[in-house]
């Protein structure tokens, strides 16, 4: 049998179903593997102790019905986790345990899984590098220099580094698609009201959804279908029926028309983004797929609407973090004086940035020129996603305009920083579902991603696209465990 | 119309412009995003979910119920509806604002133009409406129980409140009051808000301007902040215009500012200044989608609209025949105008008005008692009507019967029967005892009958002295007519 950190999350699964693999040898073997890569400080909570207890549980009275049945599981440390420390990767919640569950969360602990520990995140969700982490920068697996890609880096990096079968993420504008594409692995943002945002620390609600980070488009679709669900406790969650995405894939992706946007050929993009696209291409035809170039034509106002509406809404949802209820607190003078010491010394450079600009952006006599207008541009980034969705069933694009970068390379040039989501942005703009998934390596030998963006709950059929370009590209990375201690 | 709450100055008539925000508290059993219970009176943060306290993660959900009951508000107003409305968030920050911002409807209320009519000794009046709009609750800051630490109590975060503004349409505090009054008959009548100004239930922001008498254009305004009673309303107001007219007086300008009324010195002083102003960055809530129904919706709730003050009071006007005067006394509180439908069910209606509205409210306002907690019940007082009107006791007698009712609400028929108070009403037995009060008086007859005629009542009089005051006073007369030619 191999190692069981080999195993993807589907195959674990049924490992576990036939009994061949106890959930305390795969909580245990996941516990120690966690244990001796602290290198990449992917964690920043550990509930090891508690995932070997409840894995022993499982064993006691297993359920094979479930869908993940004792599987351990590390998720990202946005999650709300009841009686297990959530937070946010910030200073400002670096004390804070909630007496609450979120709902994505608590779907998977439905079907069986197991909470291994907190995964190291941007703060707030607010980075690309996941090196704005109270908690410090995350290390990427790929290579001892490189971030792991934000915000979800700690989970990519955990699931490239084979620390968690599969994880969680968010994605606010591109935060699970971009870090899997630096790490090798699948990314999926759902659709938006797909899955629950209650008991998610909110950065900027109307874009931001959870979604699955996993070694294969098959886990990705058995995850989405165990996180995904109607719930009355998010009002912009939405009610439809959803597929069982894991039993219904397939790899007919026959006669599907599939677009290319002529506007995602930016300028500066390497020659390896251009070919790795057109290898996609060549896989699509190869599986019967029709190419059609398409244009979106709003696509270069996608960035500078996002760095409006999400930071418009995050100075909004931060402003609870005052120092009052919960969480961290420097005592002041007064009410005001306490407020302004709380919230210096609690947030980052990279959270005080975006609300600085969020609050600028919603002030009286700048509200129409920038949040209103941004609004506007929103709704024409949508309109020219709709209307090409007549004519096309996806579209393609690179995932990223470039491989993961070094560690410091971009922390002080934000600009360049954000332009990292430029191919992420519009999804979440949009709120459809897009999935990256890897596709090649650059010449320094760093993995790329192309990306698959579907029509609004149509999930399946980017699953089946993925599923099948998955074969065709057969992806391999050789990791090397440079960071592991014995 | 005229108006004759004007500020005189040397003869120079100034007029002052009034408008109102007032907050009224949604009659709801759970809060406008939250599934806490909103009842009055509670230990200190004993009524706070984690959404109230806004923990990371929570969301609010909008409670179904509170949007039915601003839209049977704004039915009552005679507003339109607005059948797509828009949540958006105020942000500033206070210690008894867990979110850092409230939830409240800024350009896109849930209700649009309305009006009110008040009736005043001088006529009636329409009151325009703007609009009224659904907004969260903040909690309470306590700053006098600990010396050095302000508490929060964060019980009342998160209520619905519905705010209504009217029109600049007011003219005095008298109007004031009859306005706040008449919002708050309505609301009573729709179980919408149960106006308890003791309870913070109904609070208003007070917006003042004065301007001379004849002029059109408006005077700047300065708005005095959560006024919660209609006495420190008017109080405010008459400070407020009277402090505006002594600037201009002095050739000075009024600052537009928000102003707290401070009860204990019986004035007002500056809060903030237009420039000092909150920023509040306005911006629609992303948590929650618009809020939209159709119009099936609202006339399914336009169903269960009841009977509302002025259909009743021109009810009762053209049904019972009673004055303007009369009704509207009847309907302004919805338990009265209960109290009273049921005393008529079986009793006359003129009688019934004058004794609710004459013995009942008299004996309520002594013991300062609402009519639901009347001593005497509206069966009883219908059962002395009858007694009245079937000559059974006279109107005297009556009294004398209401105030031993009042006593644990006795039945007026048991009461006469006990004590013999019956009126005496066989003319025979009358005609003795005005024999008897004929001959005791011979001389007084002989002034009569040479053209005293005065002298009557003084017959009628002793007649009733006699009798103990239970003869029936229109025998009496009928009798001593026939007995003196």
């Amino acid at each position: 049998m191999s190692n069981i950190i080999d195993l993807t999350l589907s195959e674990l699964v049924s490992n576990i179903k036939n009994k061949k693999i106890s959930s305390n040898e795969a909580t245990s073997a996941y516990v120690e593997r966690s244990k001796k890569s602290k290198n990449l400080n992917a964690y920043n909570e550990e509930a090891f102790d508690i995932a070997l207890k409840k894995a022993n549980d499982f064993d006691s009275k297993p359920d094979f019905n479930k869908k993940l049945p004792g599987i351990p599981i590390a998720v990202k440390d946005l999650f709300c986790t009841r009686n297990i420390k959530t937070t946010a990767s910030s200073k400002i919640l670096n004390n804070f345990i909630p007496t609450y569950e979120s709902t994505v969360t608590q779907n998977l602990w439905n079907e069986g899984s197991i909470l291994l520990g907190k995964l190291n995140c941007d703060e707030f969700a607010m980075g690309s590098s996941n090196e704005t982490s109270y908690f410090g920068n995350v290390i990427s697996p790929i290579d001892k220099d490189l971030v792991p890609g934000g915000s979800s880096g700690g989970s990519a990096s955990a699931l490239a580094a084979k620390l968690t079968p599969a994880t969680i993420g968010t994605d606010t504008g591109g935060s699970i698609r971009q870090p899997a594409s630096f790490t090798g692995t699948v990314g999926l943002k759902p659709t938006y009201g797909s899955c629950s945002r209650y008991g998610i620390v909110a950065f900027a609600s109307s874009l931001d959804q959870a979604g699955p980070m996993t070694r294969n488009v098959k886990d990705s679709a058995l995850l989405l279908e165990v996180m995904s669900s109607f719930d009355n406790k998010d009002s912009t969650s939405v009610d439809f029926k959803r597929p069982m995405y894991s039993k219904d894939l397939s790899k007919d992706i026959k006669g599907k028309k599939i677009g290319i946007p002529k506007e995602y050929r930016v300028e500066g993009m390497s020659e390896e983004i251009e070919k790795l696209w057109e290898d996609g291409k060549k896989y699509l035809k190869d599986c019967g797929a029709e190419i059609i170039d398409i244009s979106l034509p709003h696509t270069k106002f996608a960035l500078p609407t996002y760095y409006i509406v999400a930071p418009a809404e995050a100075s909004s949802n931060l402003a609870r973090y005052d120092g009052v209820k919960y969480g961290f607190r420097t005592v002041g003078d007064n009410l005001i004086d306490m407020y302004e010491k709380t919230r210096s010394a609690g947030f980052g450079d990279e959270v005080k940035r975006r609300i600085m600009i969020g609050t600028y952006v919603l002030s009286s006599g700048y509200y129409d020129a920038y949040y209103l207008k941004a609004q506007k541009v929103r709704r024409l980034i949508k309109n020219d996603f709709s209307n090409t969705f007549q004519k096309v069933d996806a579209i393609l694009t690179p995932s990223t305009p470039s491989s993961a970068f070094k560690i410091g390379e971009k922390s002080n040039d934000p600009v360049s920083m954000y332009l990292n989501d430029i191919f992420t942005v519009p999804v979440n703009l949009a709120g459809l579902p897009g999935i990256s998934i890897p596709a090649g390596l650059d010449k320094k030998g760093y993995p790329l991603g192309l990306q698959i963006i579907g029509k609004s709950f149509d999930e399946q059929n980017i699953l089946n696209i993925a599923y099948s370009m998955e074969d065709k590209i057969n992806f391999k990375f050789n990791l090397k465990e440079w960071w592991m201690n014995e | 119309m005229s108006n004759d709450y004007l500020i005189d100055r040397d003869g120079k008539k100034y007029e002052v412009i009034i408008g109102l925000e007032v907050h009224a508290q949604v009659l709801s059993e759970s809060k406008l995003f939250s599934t806490s219970p909103t009842k009055f009176g509670g230990e200190p943060n004993t009524q706070v979910s984690l959404v109230d306290a806004a923990f990371p993660g929570m969301l609010p959900v909008i409670n179904e119920f509170c949007i039915k009951q601003a839209i049977k508000t704004g039915i009552g107003l005679n507003a339109k509806i607005n059948n797509k409305s828009i949540f958006d968030r105020k942000n500033y920050f206070y210690a008894d604002l867990p979110q850092g911002y409230q939830i409240s409807q800024y350009k896109d209320p849930i209700v649009g133009e309305g009006s009110v009519v008040l009736d005043l000794s001088s006529g009636s009046k329409t009151v325009g409406i703007e609009r009224l709009h659904l907004e969260q609750d903040a909690g309470k800051s306590i700053h006098d129980i600990d010396p050095k630490n302000t508490l929060v109590d964060l019980n009342r975060s998160g209520v619905a409140l519905m705010e209504i503004v009217s029109k600049p349409d007011l003219r005095s505090p008298e109007e004031v009051n009859v306005y706040i009054k008449k919002l708050r008959s309505i609301m009573r009548y729709l179980g919408t808000c149960d106006g308890n100004m003791q309870e913070g239930s109904l609070r208003a922001d007070v917006n003042v301007s004065v301007r001379k008498q004849g002029e059109d254009k408006y005077g700047t305004r300065c708005e005095i902040k959560n006024v919660n009673s209609i006495k420190f309303m008017q109080m405010a107001i008459e400070h407020e215009a009277n402090r505006q007219v002594d600037i201009l007086e002095e050739g000075g300008k009024i600052d537009q500012e928000t102003r707290l009324f401070d009860t204990k010195k019986n004035e007002t002083r500056p809060m903030r200044s237009k420039e000092d102003a909150h920023d509040y960055r306005y911006f629609p809530d992303p948590d929650l989608l618009p809020l939209e129904f159709s119009n099936d919706y609202v006339e399914s709730i336009k169903k269960e609209i009841p009977e509302l003050p002025d259909q009743k009071k021109t009810r009762f006007i053209e049904k019972f025949n009673l004055s303007p005067y009369e009704a509207n006394i009847l309907v302004s509180d919805l338990d009265t105008s209960k109290y009273f439908e049921s005393v008529i069910e079986n009793s006359d209606v003129k009688l019934s008005s004058n004794w609710i509205t004459g013995e009942l409210f008299a004996l309520l306002n002594e013991k300062n008692l609402e009519i639901t907690e009347s001593p005497i019940s509206a069966k009883n007082l219908s059962k002395l009507i009858n007694l009245i009107k079937d000559g059974t006791i006279s109107g005297k007698i009556a009294k004398t019967v209401f105030e031993m009712m009042a006593d644990g609400d006795k039945n007026p028929i048991d009461l006469v029967k006990e004590k013999g108070l019956k009126q005496q009403s066989d003319p025979k037995e009358l005609e003795k005892l005005i024999e008897k009060v004929i001959n005791e008086n011979q001389d007084k007859v002989k002034e009569y009958k040479s053209g005293k005629e005065k002298l009557f009542g003084f017959f009628v009089g002793q007649a009733m002295k006699v009798s103990g005051g239970k003869a029936n006073p229109q025998i009496v007369n009928e009798i001593l007519k026939k007995k003196l030619k």
